[in-house]
């Protein structure tokens, strides 16, 4: 069978090499198409950072669902970061850097959730103080 | 099988489960044929792993702030003491600084030294005015007697905040170094990797600010 070079598009350009993190795509060239994508990444943040601060600062949200509300707005802001501004996508020239990035997700996931778990269950299992015992620091 | 068929284009653009053959100089390092890749992505990506170790750190100091928030020992809480106010300025200035670090990289990559030192010192004063305000939160804080000894809150407040102060303060100085050795040795290559690893490293800040913002500020204020 033939190995030559047939993946490769006409012009030579090389299909299957990676991406590096933080590299803008490789679609032409030029300052206003290079500066596009940070454009649209700085408008949707501050649009997610306007709705963070604007509902927690005023009673438009149900108190009780304020939190998860602003965390969702958070995480979709962190998405928006990754997408607009350090290029991570999900184009097969990008799998190295979303597998670190799920992997760094999944230690992350686990030493917070896991501490948070852990911490209120002994919270839990403490015997109630007295008023005026202080824990020891 | 003709091989017209044998060679034709893969429907799956991530090619699993099938070995690459030699194609020369386009594979990915891990199999084989094609070497190691290119110094700019293995240096990118490198520099991507340390960030994430760096964001996992963050994760333990976000952790222990989360179980001793209302650890108070009797003193302020966060609603007494945040100033969402100053909070919201200091989004504004590190969201703009990643911005302008964005049309830096964009500059570098078109070569244009103006925009891009332009770009830079835009870059360096954002950063600088959020650390301007956040030293003086501090400062405040610590002049009314709430410093980190007062309570455990207090004290996982200030490692967390300050941490990703630290942060912050080295990158300027990264910021700094860039500008001076792409005034000295112009965009070279190995100057622009540097570059790179710079702007991952802002953009990441950033991120993790959002995280801190919203936990510690927003739902230790209003929440």
């Amino acid at each position: 069978m033939s190995e030559a070079a047939e993946d490769r598009p006409a012009g030579g350009e090389r299909r299957f090499s990676d991406r590096a993190p933080g590299e803008p795509p490789r679609e032409g060239a030029g300052f206003a198409r290079g500066i596009r994508s940070y454009l649209i990444g700085l408008g949707l943040a501050v649009g997610l950072t306007v709705a963070s601060f604007y509902f927690a600062a005023s009673g438009l949200v149900w108190g009780p669902a304020l939190p998860m509300a602003l965390i969702v707005l958070a995480i979709a802001q962190m998405g928006v970061h990754l997408a607009f501004f350090l290029h991570i996508t999900t184009g097969p020239d990008s799998t190295n850097n979303v597998l670190a990035l799920a992997f760094g997700v999944l230690i992350v996931f686990l030493v917070i959730a896991g501490s948070l778990w852990i911490m209120a269950n002994l919270n839990h299992n403490m015997p109630p103080m007295r008023q005026g015992m202080s824990m020891p620091r | 099988m003709t091989i017209a068929a044998a060679t034709a284009e893969p429907d799956d653009p991530y090619r699993i489960g099938h070995g690459r053959g030699g194609y020369g100089d386009s594979e990915a390092t891990g199999h084989g044929a094609g070497g190691p890749a290119p110094r700019r992505i293995v240096t990118a990506y490198g520099f991507w792993i340390f960030l994430l170790s760096d964001i996992i750190m963050f994760s333990a100091f976000f952790a222990s702030y989360a179980v001793l928030a209302g650890q108070t020992a009797g003193g302020p809480g966060g609603r007494d003491l945040f100033d969402l106010r100053n909070v919201a300025i200091e989004t504004g200035c590190l969201l703009a600084s990643s911005f302008a670090c964005g049309v830096a990289s964009v500059a570098a990559e078109g070569r244009e030294p103006i925009w891009f030192y332009a770009a830079m010192a835009v870059t360096f004063l954002l950063g600088a005015a959020f650390i301007g305000l956040e030293v003086h939160e501090f400062a405040g804080l610590a002049a009314r007697g709430y410093g980190p000894q007062r309570s455990a809150f207090l004290t996982a407040f200030f490692t967390l905040v300050g941490c990703h102060g630290l942060h912050v303060s080295a990158g300027l100085l990264w910021l700094l170094t860039m500008m001076a050795q792409v005034f000295a040795k112009g965009f070279r290559a190995d100057i622009l990797r540097r570059f790179t690893c710079f702007s991952l490293f802002w953009h990441a800040l950033d991120i993790i600010w959002v995280a801190l913002f919203t936990v510690v500020y927003l739902l230790g204020a209003g929440a």
